[in-house]
């Protein structure tokens, strides 16, 4: 399994195969449909053992974000049939299913790169401009953690628990969305660091009712390496 | 219009007492005492209000091979109970939300679209003694004949609201439920999703039937495969005995047809 790592790692862009759909002479030239395919994860299913279990990343990524994806592609595919016919109706009714599995599949893709195994940093507190900037507007890492926690465990139903980026104001936030909302629903500078799936597929195999514990665990395997990139691509 | 047989519609449990002198032996007492009257004079009415937890009708290994013990214990001992006692903790608190039945706490709760705290705790022990009593063992198969009629009425066939039901139940987003529920302004039965703990009755509707599609009634059983739980629910699980019964008392608030009355 590990050779999938070394020989197939792809960077984690949204892979994309373009229909090109060229209608010939005199037709207007349609536009390229992108679909879109599962992202490769940048660590073996079991790496994040003990904090999640094999079974589960392979569920949530396999089975879970692939669904978003295909459902994605489906609406997608609706969408340009009925904006080709001018069919209102259904551009406005299909809104749904594609925030839903969009989201999905942009919530899932921005995950994926928030975990690592422990050995590769999973876990290590944020130094430099992000670590002084959760001090300033948390308190302390640790005020910071209880918060999201605390936020995570309210959440009811199925959602997210964000630590944004506030683009405009450069504050930090925690949000937390419903469903698969993206964080940008929550305001449009919105830029997401850290998500934490807080959707019972994503610990129920492992940690039953007690969302708590899977909250409590999973900062051992959060990519604070990732979210210092973002943070620093933004706030220079 | 066939004759249902009769029996009783299955409420919650609900105790209420009022102590003068001697305490009652109950586990978990919540007192409300009244303003102005504190510093536990024994002489003052201590108002004592809980709600219990309900227990399914059948054994938690009887659902066994479509719905797990395991399941259920979680489900029912984890969830239905934390939801229960989240509630009674939240009363404590707020005695103005006192002596409700549990119908009536979550409508009022509800707020008519602007719900309070208190709504998604009162919501889940209710959606929950629903749905342990929308399912016994042995359950599936056809519903009695005239729940079939109705639902043939209303649908076209059975198979029809079948499919409207699974159809129902795969394209939810999120957490929430799948009624067969009785619309009282339409006056017929319809195919109801509704997100997180919301009931039809808030908005004045009978439920007739539910499926529990939170990822944590079939996770354990079924991972993702929401096809299979659909199909094992309706075929397997569903207490056409209880929907029965829940139409038959669903009569006597809504009108659905003329009544054959003989001619002497």
């Amino acid at each position: 399994m590990a050779l999938r790592t070394l020989i197939t790692r792809k960077t984690l862009g949204l892979g994309l195969q373009s229909e090109a759909r060229n209608l010939g002479f005199g037709f207007r030239h349609a536009r390229e449909l992108q679909t879109f395919s599962l992202p490769d994860l940048p660590y073996d299913y079991s790496a994040l053992e003990p904090v999640i279990s094999g079974e589960i990343m392979q569920l949530h990524h396999q089975k879970h974000h692939q669904a978003y994806i295909t459902n994605y592609n489906k609406a997608l595919e609706q969408l340009e049939e009925a904006m080709a016919k001018g069919d209102s109706s259904t551009v406005v009714k299909l809104q749904s299913a594609i925030k839903f599995n969009g989201g999905g599949h942009i919530n899932h893709s921005v995950f994926w790169k928030n975990l690592s195994p422990i050995h590769e940093g999973g876990g290590e507190p944020p130094k430099g401009s992000l670590g002084w900037a959760i001090d300033t507007n948390f308190g302390s890492l640790e005020a910071l953690v209880k918060n999201i926690n605390t936020e995570g465990a309210a959440l009811q139903g199925s959602g997210w628990v964000w630590l944004g980026l506030d683009k405009e104001m450069k504050k930090l936030v925690v949000e937390t969305t419903a469903n698969q909302d993206p964080l940008v629903t929550k305001g449009a500078n919105l830029v997401p660091l850290l998500g934490i799936d807080v959707w019972e597929h994503a610990y129920y195999l492992q940690y039953k009712n007690v969302r708590p514990d899977y909250l409590k665990n999973i900062w051992k395997v959060l990519n604070w390496k990732y979210a210092s990139e973002v943070y620093e691509k933004e706030c220079p | 219009m066939a004759s249902f047989c009769s029996r009783p519609f299955p409420a919650s449990s609900h105790l209420l007492a009022t102590d003068f002198s001697r305490p009652l032996k109950i586990s978990k007492l919540l007192y409300l005492q009244r303003k102005g009257q504190f510093h536990g004079s024994q002489r003052a009415s201590k108002v004592l209000a809980f709600y219990g937890l309900t227990t399914p009708p059948y054994n938690l290994d009887a659902l066994e091979p479509y719905m797990s013990q395991r399941t259920l214990e979680i489900h029912w001992g984890k969830h239905h109970r934390g939801y229960l006692e989240g509630l009674n903790k939240q009363l404590e608190n707020n005695n103005s939300l006192y002596g409700y039945t549990m119908d009536e706490l979550v409508k009022v709760t509800y707020n008519n679209g602007n719900p309070l705290p208190e709504f998604n705790n009162a919501a889940q022990v209710w959606t929950h003694d629903f749905f342990w009593e929308s399912m016994q063992p042995g359950g599936g198969k056809i519903p009695g004949h005239g729940v079939l009629l109705q639902i043939e009425k209303d649908f076209g066939s059975f198979t029809n609201f079948r499919e409207k039901f699974i159809e129902a139940a795969l394209t939810l987003f999120g957490s929430g439920w799948i009624w067969l529920a009785l619309k009282t302004k339409e006056k017929r039965l319809a195919v109801i999703k509704t997100s997180n703990g919301v009931t039809p009755i808030v908005w004045g509707d009978i439920p007739i039937i539910s499926l529990d599609m939170w990822e944590h009634a079939y996770y354990l059983d079924y991972k993702n495969d929401k096809v299979k739980y659909v199909n094992m629910f309706l075929n397997n699980l569903v207490s056409w005995n209880a929907a029965t019964a829940r139409m038959a008392r669903a009569e006597a608030f809504v009108n659905l047809g003329e009544p054959k009355i003989p001619v002497a």
